[in-house]
Order: structure tokens, then C-alpha cells, then sequence
């Protein structure tokens, strides 16, 4: 059947909520908000905080800071957002950064002209080829044998660093080359070119889930995956997809690491990256229980957690007691999303109009057995 | 009556069945004996009892780590602090001791102490909240790591005389060999894991919940109080495990057992524990602990290859044995759903019931 | 209030085991039980029946301690209970076993059995005792089973068996039994039957759920059927025959409903039945679901799948869709033999599939109205031939005018909709991809009477318009007015297929599914 096509679009619509409601309603709200107040917490410690001042044609400040030192990040999460939205988890990514950093770092060492831009190109080639062979393995395990994806990818996070130190041979691997240095510590038109390559990066894959259909069929496999099997959607593909697509992320993000310091360290590079990835996506909005993504939601989240280093550096306690506060964020996080604790606080909050039915409920009982 | 009814009630594949649960045991302990045997051949000095004993005295830390994830891993949960917890416990052990100057006496049974009740306190708000198992260990990872460097940023070492003598301390064994204190305290936790495990009324509901919690709860079987003992029970080993290795390293370090979860995860998973829960045994555990230590020490007596094989080579374990588990066993026809294959095999025994029904349930 | 029990009271001297009173249950929107009465005596097999939305499996959670009533007393024994949870249900006598076996398949037979009780010394499981007592258990229960295999070791029946077992060392007065016997062949049926019968000479009050009309007749005492929420009544089963029983279980208010319309049958003129029919199922069969049937579906031809609830309509159906896989039998589509591996190759062969479950198989909650209505389309067309946002707005906005799917908002989070509006955007979802087949499960279910009208409206329309549909109602009514021709199901067996002219009556479909009988 084929309805009358004279219906123009539009129709009636709903009257809309208020707008500060709406505001604060918006997903994005609350992670966006959380962002500000951090930052501007840090005004009373750093007076200058937001100054951005131009040096040699660059920018700097501590926001510049921020963005350059969370691109990594930000690229991470932007795979484990997809993956978690499957209602996957992909803990290989930290490994998978180190293999990427340390296979560019040793290509380029051992070439003849490590300076040369083909050299760097095919070293990204190789690292950002040896992750997509990573993910599909993730991807497979996951879509193809039914093994639970923390499993599934703990095998790669358990071996994969042993792998980056057999391609280093355990050393730390500097490199010298100019164009590598570009990646993850160079500018271009006064920004680092590492926070361009992040924003390209996330615009390309905002713009590739939103526009094409993947992000739809991604959200509808990890919303209702019996459903989604009942309409048709390929979850197989999607699932390889996915974990290639957060594996060649963290490729990414390792080459970003590695050429930030000119060196590859198997050990230390990306370690803990998995974590503070999961952390973003949380904070960001998107449930582990998959469904609806946001990769808004996810930049900002890993923003959160870089300003919160930023300003725990700046407040002269040891960074690494960030963790300590990361703890207590992806646990209220969690709280705050989990229904049972919800359910919990709204009874709390309303014991005294249960109380009469309770009361009711005794008299009824009374009545009907005299 | 009952000779008519006899057929249909004729177990359905008898042997596999039988020794389904057993078989990856089997594997890991043909594989130990194999690598000992080729270490044997390949390397002299490798045939002899104080080989193998000393993979226990470089690991009896891990073997009780690894024994209390076991506890957690039957019930099909998943607990990624114990590493963050063992280094919490050495650095709580070397402030008590050495900067504050409490004896050991008082400073043990506080740390397990701390241990137990973090532990308690993750499976109460996993089990009350019903938040996954993973992200909630996650923060008790991040939480534990990051109190150690509260506590200092730096390795304190251990100079107090009753734990040097401790940690010098060899228990001697007929036929010149010998162990530490630490490898008697791990096979005695072992013993009593065992029989909890298998003797006890706790034990075997561990075992339910990771067969089937919501059985288990329509069965009258105290589960929420048993998956909050179960964290617990993994918190106390973390704790005991981190009081080891102080004596091992006689030193408190935040960067101690940096990845230590995992090699306890692949320890039991190499021991033939169902990652899904339910199935496998605490002495699989050992054996998997033993096979670890046993592929650093053929690396060692390599002497040409480099520590890192060591992971790689457990990774590359930890693949077979997901696959193994993959196809004896834990056939989860509910995620089989999940990730959307239509395909349903013919009914088999075991778990797989409930979703069968489940999926044409109407 | 306290009214119950209902009219035939059977003379028996001896109290009743388990007494319910006038049982009220109310939900958010609904109430579920009102009024209900239920009287269990030792020693009798007692059959609770009733159609969807008839209050049994509420009446059950009640009894067993799942749901506290909001109003009405449960009795034991003549003494009164308000349990708090099933394990007070449990305490005071009463087990529940379900269709689905809560056991542990991990733990062996004897700790299935005696888990949570095991026989100990000091502190410690006494193993030998455990085992002793597990096997002499089986034993009395004329079983023969080896205790110390793990539970998984045996089939699903022997499960079922296991669970008995395990209810009856409970030293329960009172076995509840829900739909025990749906995934069960007829040997294990009749092995089941055996031990049920066993416990009834002991003196065990068993209360049967079940769907199978010939179990009620074979096995059961006393029946009482629920309809609507309320009590119909209670019956010595030999009062009844198959056909009064339906009756009673689906009663006449469905005439009522039946006015809203043209009384006249809406379905138009069956369409020439010469040509190659579009679908046609040959043996096609799932064990445990559906028994090998036949069927042959034409373009513009509507075709109703009647029967009672658990009768095997939904699970026929899926298997023309490829959602679960025939293990028998084969289709062919256009005369051309295949083999529906996946609801995606049935999709691609235009056949389209409206679940009766919308929560759990339909709708993508989260997601809006607009995404769930083009869901389809997009998976067919892969996810990189994506239709353009105005097009989908464009999509969205003409279904949800045509359907009238409010609130007319596409952005709206489908979660947010009331259930006939839900099912108007799958309506939409389907109808967007063109379906040569639509098989509709239920598709009436649970939406208000105005919604209700416009969907079998529409099935008329589609049909004039070259589509098959298959249409599935528990409502015969409903299945009658719109089908060309009614195919009737009975445990999990297509018995017949009736054409509907001259006009079937809703009689007729009821003694068919009563009797068996294709006449």
C-alpha cells in the first residue's frame, strides 16, 4: 500500500517544553556544565587560565594545553563510544596504542631517510594496517564466536603490550624526523596539529554515523539486538566494524603519543587509556548498556577527565591522585545511571505517602476476614 | 512403571557431559607436565624440585590473588582492583610499619582487614545497584591505585627486623630443598579455598549463582549476601597477596602489581574456569598460576628470549582456552541471540534451556 | 467482596488446602484481578485456565508470594498468609515450578535437589548422606537417575522432572505447575503426567497450568477459568466437554466489541486462488514449537491463525518469517524453493513481520518514531545508502499522518507512546518496505478500540491491494471478520484451514480448536 503522497510534511507538533527546561533537559547538559565549572574553578588557582597568547605564530595557554594533551584521548573514546553503543567494551585499546606508536617509531628508526615523508606515510600505513588487523580479530571473536567482548579483548590487552616490547625489543625507541613530529607535536595555521587531526577525526566520524545510516543501525543493535535481528540489520558487520574502527583509533592516538615525545615506549605508552576512554564515554552520556551514542557527549567526557589532570597538576597534589577523583566520577556516573539506585532514592524521598496505603491496606484486610 | 520411564530419562551424552567441566583441567595439567618436560630436555639444571618450587616462591603472591578471583570469576562476576589492592596493601604495610612504626602483628590484620571491607563494600553497591561487576571494580582499581600515592609517590622500603626475618625466612624441605614462608601461606589458602568450595554451603552456592542467579534466588539461596562475601572474599586475598609480596619485594610501592588482574584473571582462566561462572576449580587455579611462573622460568633459562614473551605467550593461552571454552561447555544461547544469529542448534543439555524457551516464549 | 468460590461447589468434606479470596490485583493501568476465588484440595490435579490478559500468571505470583494482593486473603491450611516473598510461599507448603526450569544445570542432580538443606557434618556438606538421600528421593519418585551427574546431563523434560522432585522434598502441600509440559514431546509429557499423578495419590494438591486443552481432559480434577481478570468459574472437569470449556475460557463480551464495526464481514471477495500461491509452506515444522503443517498463502488473500493462547500460532508464523529456523519441512516463495535462514532473507523476499511482543522485538525504545519507522527500509538498503534526513522526515511525517500515530511528533522517543501508537509505528515500519507478505502477530493487542478499528481497516485495504497477510488475533471475532480464510491451531498442530465463505462462525473456530476436529 502507498499513502497519499499529498500530505506534506510538518503536521501538527507538540507544544514544546520551556526553554530553559529543554536546556537542561539536552543530553549534553550536565557533562557541558561539569566542564565549565571545572574550568573556571581553575581561575582561582591560575589566574591567567583562559589567556591564549601567540608565540611564533602559535597558539598557547593552558586551554591549547588541554586540547593538545587530550586528543589522544579523545580519539579513543571516540572508538570505545561505538563500541560501547553495541554494548561491547574493547580493553585492548591501551595495547593497541603501543604496538601502533612502537611499530612507527621502529619503522622509522630503522628506515634510510627517516626524515622523509613516504617513510612516515608508510609507517602510519603499517601501524594504522597491523590495528585494523587488531580490531577485525576483536571484531570476529565478538560477531562471529559469541565470546563476551571484555573476554574477547582481554586477550589483546594481556598480550598486545608484550607484543609492542617484542617490536621495540624492550627498548624506548627515539626517532628524530620532523614530519613524525607533526603528528602529535607540530602546528599548523597556530594550532597543534594533533588537536586538528583529533577534530577531523571525530568530525569525520560524526559526520559518517550521522549521515549514512550507521549510526542508526549501531544504536538499534545495541538498544534492541533481538529486535534489530527482526528487521533485518547485519549486527555481524556492524560488531567487526566497530572494533576496527576503535582499534584504528587508538592506532591513531599511539602514533599522536609516540611522536609527541619522538620515542615509542611499549611499556608506559597508552598505559591505563582503556580505562580513562570507558570513563569519557560515561561521562559523555552513553550508557554501557548500549544504545544511543554521543560523540559529543564523549569529546566533552574526555575533556572532563584531561582538565581534571590539568588542574590537579595545577593545584600541586601529586597527579596521580587523579585516579582517586576519576574514581569518584565514573562511580557517581554509574549511580546516577543505574535504575535500581534510582528507584531507591525516589523511594526515600517519598516514604510519607506510602504510609496511609500501608495503613489501608491493614483496615481492607481486617474487613474481609472478620 | 519405571522400566518404561527408564529411556527418556537416560543422561544425554553421558561422557562429554561428565567430563566437560574437566577437560580443560586436563589440558592445563598435560601442558604443565609437557613444559617441564621439554624444559627438562632443552635446559639443564631445569629437572629438579627447587625449580618448581621456586616458580611457587616468585608467585605464591599471585596464586592468592588468583585463588580469590576465582571465588569471584565462579559466580560469573569480574573484579579488576585486586591489583590496585595488593599495592595498596604493600603501601599500607610499609607506612604502618615503617613511618608510623606500628608492628606487623598490628599492621597485617588491619591491612586484611581494609582489604575485606573494600571488597564487601564493592559487592554490596555491584549487587544492591546492580551496576556491571567490571566498571565497578574498575573505580575500585582506579580508588586503590590512586590512595597509594596519597600515601606516598615514592617505593618505601622495609627495614623493620621482624619482616626482613620473615622474608628471609626459608622452610626447609627433605632433600635439600626449600620454600618461603609465603608459598606455605598461599597452599594453606588454597586448602581452605578447596574446601569452601567444595564442602561448604557458601561454596556451593557460589557454584548455583554461577550456574544460574536467578535460579538460585528462587531456590532460597542467599545470593545477595553471598555475592557481597565473594568480593569480600577477593578483597582478604588481594590484601593477603599484597602482605606477601611486601615480604617478596620488602618494599611498599604504588606501581607494584601493575596488571596483576590480568595475570590472575588468565591464571584462573587457564585453570579451566568458566569465565560465565559456574564451572571450574580452585586447584585448576594452582595449575594455572604454576603454568605462568613455569613459562617465566623456561624464558629465563632461554636466556635468549626476552621477558616480554611471557605475556604474549599468556595471551596467546588465554586465546586457546576462550576457544576451548567456546566449544566445550559455555553455550550461551541467550547471547547467541543477543549479537543476532537466528541459527539455533538442536536442543543440548545444559543451560541452554532456558533461552531456547525463552526465545519462543510468546 | 468475599463472594468466591464460584457456583458448583463440589460436595467435599475434607477443607481445602490452599483457599484464595476474593483476590484484587491492580497494576499501573490495569487491573489485573478482581475478585478472583481459587480453592485447592489434597490430592487433586486442578487445571487453572483462562485466554491472554486473564489474570492467571498474576493469580500466580500472588499465591506463591511474588505479589502482595491489594486486597483478598490466601489461606493454608485454613490458616492465613500474607507472604512477603516466595520463600515464605515456599515455607508454608507451596512450590512453584516453571515452564522455564529454575535449576542450576552446573550443580549435580542430588545438589538441584537438596541445595540450600544439604545433610552436614561438622559445618562441613556431608557428600555421602547428600547422595543417599537425593537418590533415595528419586526412588520414592519411581525416577531413575544418576544424583551425581551434573544436572545439564539430562534433558529438559528430566529437568522439568528434577524440579518436581525438588518441590515435593519441600514438603509441599500445594505444586504449582506453569505451563510445564510447552516444550515437551509426548513421552516426556506422559512421563511427566506419571509423576504428577503419583503426587496426587499422596495427597498433594496440584494446581496445572497449561495451554494444552487435551492435558486439562487427561490429567486434571477440577478447572477454573479466569477470564478478564475475573473469576468464570469453577468445574469438575467431567461437566465439561472441550467445546463448553473454550467457551468459558473465551467467552461472548468479544461480541460486544464486534458492533464497533459493520457487523458485515469487512474482508472483500477471496482473490482467485488458481494462481501459484506467494508462499507455500509444505511439512514445514520446529520441535517443540510447531508440529509439521501446511499452508498456502495468495496474493490479497488474508489468512487467520486461530487458537487458543500457547497454541502455536506465533511460532508457525515466525518460521515463514526466518525467525527461528525449521528444523523440517520447506517453503517455497513464488514457486521457487528456499530455505529462510534469517529474518533478513525473508525481508528481501518482501515478507514482512509485525512481532506480537513490541517491547522485546519490536520497538528500538530509545530511539524516535521517525528512526523506528524507517528502521527496516535502512537495514535493507545497508547502512551506506542511508535515506536522506529530509526523506525520512518526509517518510515519518506521511506515516504518522496516515496512521494517525500520535503524539504527530517524529522526534518524539518511542518509548513515550501509548501501545497503539507503538504498534502503528511498526505498522509504519513495515508497510514502508513494501511487503508482498504481512504477518501480523497480534497486531490488536492491548491498543484502545479506535486504533484497534483503523488496523483491521487497513489489513482489508492492503489485501484489495495485492498484499497476503497473515493475521493472528487471539480474538476470533476479529480474525473471522477480516480473514479470506482461517487456519486453526490446537497444541502446537495446525488442524485445519477453513475457508471463510459462506461465513465462518466464531462457534465453529471455537469447536475446532476444541475438538481437534478438521471435519
Amino acid at each position: 500500500m502507498t499513502p497519499p503522497d499529498d500530505i506534506g510534511a510538518g503536521g501538527r507538533r507538540p507544544a514544546r517544553a520551556p526553554g530553559a527546561r529543554r536546556l537542561t533537559r539536552h543530553r549534553l547538559f550536565w557533562p557541558a556544565t561539569f566542564l565549565a565549572s571545572l574550568l573556571l574553578g581553575n581561575v582561582a588557582f591560575t589566574h591567567d587560565f583562559f589567556a591564549v597568547r601567540v608565540q611564533n605564530g602559535h597558539l598557547y595557554g593552558s586551554l591549547i594545553d588541554i586540547l593538545q594533551f587530550g586528543a589522544p584521548l579523545i580519539l579513543v573514546s571516540l572508538g570505545m563510544t561505538l563500541v560501547i553503543a553495541t554494548r561491547g567494551i574493547d580493553l585492548s585499546v591501551g595495547s593497541t596504542v603501543a604496538i601502533a606508536g612502537a611499530l612507527a617509531c621502529e619503522h622509522i628508526a630503522t628506515a634510510k631517510d627517516p626524515g622523509s615523508l613516504p617513510t612516515v606515510l608508510s609507517a602510519i600505513t603499517l601501524a594504522v594496517g597491523v590495528a585494523a588487523a587488531i580490531g577485525l580479530l576483536n571484531g570476529l571473536l565478538v560477531a562471529r564466536l559469541y565470546v563476551q567482548p571484555i573476554v574477547a579483548t582481554l586477550v589483546l590487552m594481556v598480550a598486545g603490550r608484550g607484543v609492542a616490547q617484542l617490536i621495540t625489543d624492550g627498548q624506548i625507541i627515539s626517532v628524530s624526523s620532523s614530519a613524525y613530529k607533526m603528528i602529535g607535536g607540530g602546528y599548523w595555521l597556530t594550532l597543534p596539529f594533533a588537536v586538528l587531526l583529533a577534530a577531523a577525526l571525530v568530525a569525520v566520524t560524526s559526520f559518517v554515523t550521522r549521515r549514512t545510516a550507521l549510526g542508526m543501525l549501531i544504536e538499534s543493535v545495541g538498544g534492541n539486538p533481538v529486535a534489530s535481528r527482526l528487521v533485518g540489520v547485519r549486527a555481524a558487520g556492524l560488531l567487526v566494524m566497530v572494533y576496527v574502527v576503535s582499534a584504528v583509533c587508538a592506532a591513531v592516538a599511539g602514533l599522536m603519543i609516540s611522536s609527541n615525545v619522538s620515542s615509542a615506549d611499549g611499556n608506559n605508552a597508552g598505559l591505563w587509556i582503556e580505562l580513562d576512554a570507558i570513563l569519557a564515554v560515561v561521562i559523555g552520556g552513553t550508557a554501557l548498556t548500549g544504545g544511543r551514542f554521543s560523540v559529543g557527549g564523549t569529546v566533552l567526557g574526555a575533556l572532563i577527565i584531561q582538565t581534571l589532570s590539568t588542574t590537579i597538576y595545577t593545584l600541586g597534589v601529586p597527579p596521580e591522585t587523579t585516579l582517586v577523583f576519576k574514581a569518584l566520577v565514573v562511580m557517581a556516573v554509574c549511580l546516577v545511571q543505574s535504575p535500581a539506585f534510582r528507584a531507591r532514592l525516589s523511594r526515600r524521598r517519598r516514604p510519607a505517602a506510602s504510609a496511609p496505603a500501608v495503613g489501608d491496606a491493614g483496615v481492607r484486610q481486617q474487613e474481609v476476614h472478620p | 512403571m519405571s522400566t518404561t520411564l527408564s529411556s527418556p530419562t537416560r543422561p544425554l551424552q553421558p561422557f562429554s557431559v561428565r567430563h566437560a567441566a574437566r577437560l580443560p583441567l586436563m589440558v592445563t595439567a598435560t601442558l604443565l607436565i609437557a613444559m617441564f618436560l621439554i624444559g627438562s630436555l632443552l635446559y639443564e639444571g631445569f629437572f629438579s624440585g627447587q625449580v618448581l618450587l621456586n616458580v611457587l616462591i616468585d608467585n605464591g603472591f599471585l596464586l592468592v590473588v588468583a585463588i580469590g578471583m576465582t571465588f569471584v570469576i565462579l559466580t560469573g562476576g569480574i573484579d579488576l582492583s585486586v591489583g590496585s589492592m595488593v599495592a595498596l596493601s604493600t603501601m599500607l604495610t610499609a607506612w604502618l610499619v615503617e613511618q608510623n612504626g606500628a608492628p606487623l602483628a598490628l599492621a597485617a590484620p588491619l591491612v586484611l582487614l581494609v582489604g575485606a571491607a573494600s571488597g564487601a563494600l564493592m559487592g554490596w553497591v555491584i549487587h544492591t545497584f546492580e551496576i556491571q561487576p567490571f566498571i565497578v571494580t574498575l573505580a575500585g582499581m582506579f580508588l586503590a591505585r590512586g590512595l597509594c600515592y596519597t600515601i606516598s609517590t615514592d617505593s618505601i622500603s622495609l627495614t623493620d627486623p621482624t619482616t626482613t626475618r620473615i622474608a628471609q625466612t626459608r622452610v626447609l624441605l627433605p632433600g635439600g630443598l626449600f620454600i618461603s614462608p609465603a608459598v606455605v601461606i598461599a597452599v594453606i589458602v588454597l586448602a581452605l579455598a578447596f574446601v569452601v568450595l567444595h564442602h561448604t554451603r557458601f561454596g556451593r552456592t557460589v557454584y548455583a549463582i554461577g550456574g544460574n542467579e536467578a535460579s538460585a534466588r528462587l531456590m532460597g539461596l542467599p545470593v545477595g549476601r553471598t555475592k557481597v562475601a565473594v568480593y569480600a572474599v577477593s578483597g582478604l586475598c588481594s590484601a593477603l597477596g599484597g602482605l606477601l609480596l611486601t615480604f617478596y619485594m620488602l618494599s611498599g610501592y604504588a606501581l607494584h602489581a601493575v596488571g596483576m588482574e590480568l595475570d590472575a584473571i588468565a591464571a584462573v582462566v587457564i585453570g579451566g574456569t568458566l569465565l560465565t561462572g559456574g564451572s571450574g576449580f580452585v586447584l585448576g587455579t594452582a595449575l594455572g598460576v604454576t603454568v605462568l611462573g613455569l613459562i617465566q622460568t623456561i624464558i629465563s633459562f632461554q636466556g635468549t628470549l626476552s621477558s616480554w614473551w611471557t605475556r604474549i605467550v599468556i595471551g596467546g593461552l588465554l586465546f586457546v582456552f576462550i576457544l576451548l571454552q567456546r566449544l566445550f561447555g559455555g553455550s550461551r544461547p541467550a547471547l547467541r541471540r543477543v549479537l543476532g544469529s537466528g541459527r539455533t542448534r538442536p536442543r543440548r543439555p545444559g543451560g541452554e534451556g532456558v533461552g531456547a524457551l525463552a526465545e519462543r516464549d510468546c | 467482596m468475599a463472594a468466591p468460590p464460584g457456583p458448583r461447589t463440589p460436595t467435599r468434606t475434607d477443607q481445602p488446602v490452599l483457599q484464595a479470596r476474593g483476590i484484587r490485583k491492580a497494576f499501573p493501568g490495569v487491573l489485573a484481578l478482581d475478585g478472583v476465588g481459587l480453592r485447592l484440595f489434597p490430592g487433586e490435579v486442578h487445571a487453572l485456565m483462562g485466554e491472554n490478559g486473564a489474570g492467571k500468571s498474576t493469580l500466580i505470583k500472588v499465591l506463591t508470594g511474588v505479589h502482595p494482593p491489594d486486597e483478598g486473603s490466601v489461606s493454608v491450611d485454613g490458616s492465613l498468609q500474607r507472604f512477603a516473598e516466595p520463600l515464605e510461599a515456599q515455607h508454608a507448603g507451596i512450590s512453584t515450578v516453571y515452564q522455564e526450569v529454575n535449576l542450576c544445570p552446573n550443580l549435580s542432580v542430588a545438589e538441584n535437589l537438596l541445595v540450600g538443606r544439604e545433610p552436614r557434618r561438622l559445618g562441613l556438606i556431608h557428600w555421602s548422606a547428600l547422595y543417599a538421600r537425593a537418590a533415595r528421593l528419586i526412588t520414592e519418585l519411581e525416577l531413575d537417575l544418576d544424583v551425581r551427574l551434573p544436572l545439564s546431563a539430562y534433558s529438559l523434560a528430566v529437568q522439568q522432572l528434577v524440579a518436581i522432585a525438588r518441590a515435593v522434598d519441600l514438603e509441599a502441600k500445594v505444586l504449582i505447575l506453569d505451563e510445564p509440559t510447552s516444550s515437551l514431546d509426548r513421552d516426556e509429557v506422559a512421563q511427566l503426567f506419571s509423576l504428577v499423578r503419583r503426587l496426587r495419590d499422596r495427597g498433594v494438591a496440584i494446581l496445572f497450568v497449561t495451554h494444552f486443552l487435551d492435558q486439562v481432559f487427561d490429567l486434571c480434577d477440577r478447572v477454573t477459568v479466569l477470564r478478564g481478570g475475573r473469576l468464570e468459574g469453577e468445574y469438575r472437569i467431567d461437566e465439561l466437554t472441550p467445546v463448553t470449556l473454550v467457551h468459558r475460557m473465551v467467552g461472548s463480551e468479544l461480541r460486544t466489541l464486534d458492533e464497533l464495526a459493520e457487523t458485515s464481514r469487512t474482508a472483500s471477495a477471496a482473490p482467485v486462488p488458481a494462481e501459484t500461491p506467494f508462499l507455500s509452506a509444505r511439512g514445514l515444522a520446529r520441535s517443540g514449537a510447531v508440529q509439521p503443517y501446511d499452508l498456502d498463502i495468495h496474493r490479497g488473500e488474508v489468512i487467520g491463525l486461530a487458537g487458543l493462547l500457547g497454541s502455536g500460532r506465533t511460532e508457525a508464523a515466525r518460521l515463514l518469517f526466518g525467525a527461528d529456523h525449521a528444523d523440517a519441512g520447506g517453503l517455497r516463495i513464488n514457486g521457487e524453493r528456499t530455505d529462510l535462514r534469517s529474518p533478513r532473507a525473508a525481508i528481501a523476499r518482501r515478507i514482512a513481520f509485525c512481532s506480537e511482543n513490541r517491547k522485546a522485538e519490536g520497538l528500538i525504545a530509545e530511539l524516535t518514531v521517525r528512526e523506528n519507522i524507517v528502521l527496516a527500509l535502512q537495514a535493507a538498503r545497508g547502512w551506506a545508502r542511508p535515506l536522506s534526513r529530509a526523506r525520512q522526515d518526509e517518510i515519518a511525517a506521511r506515516w504518522t499522518e496516515v496512521l494517525d500515530i500520535r503524539p504527530a511528533d517524529p522526534e518524539a522517543q518511542v518509548r513515550n507512546l501509548s501501545g497503539g501508537n507503538q504498534q502503528k509505528v511498526l505498522l509504519a515500519r513495515w508497510l514502508l518496505t513494501d511487503p508482498e507478505l504481512l504477518i501480523l502477530d497480534e497486531p490488536t493487542r492491548g491498543i484502545d478500540i479506535g486504533a484497534k478499528t483503523e488496523i483491521q481497516k487497513l489489513v482489508t485495504r492492503l489485501a484489495s491491494e495485492g498484499t497476503a497477510v497473515v493475521f493472528i488475533s487471539a480474538e476470533i471475532e476479529e480474525v473471522l471478520r477480516l480473514s479470506h480464510r482461517v487456519g486453526v491451531l490446537r497444541d502446537h498442530r495446525l488442524v485445519a484451514t477453513l475457508l471463510n465463505d459462506p461465513p465462518l462462525t466464531p462457534d465453529r473456530i471455537l469447536g475446532t480448536i476444541a475438538t481437534g476436529a478438521t471435519s
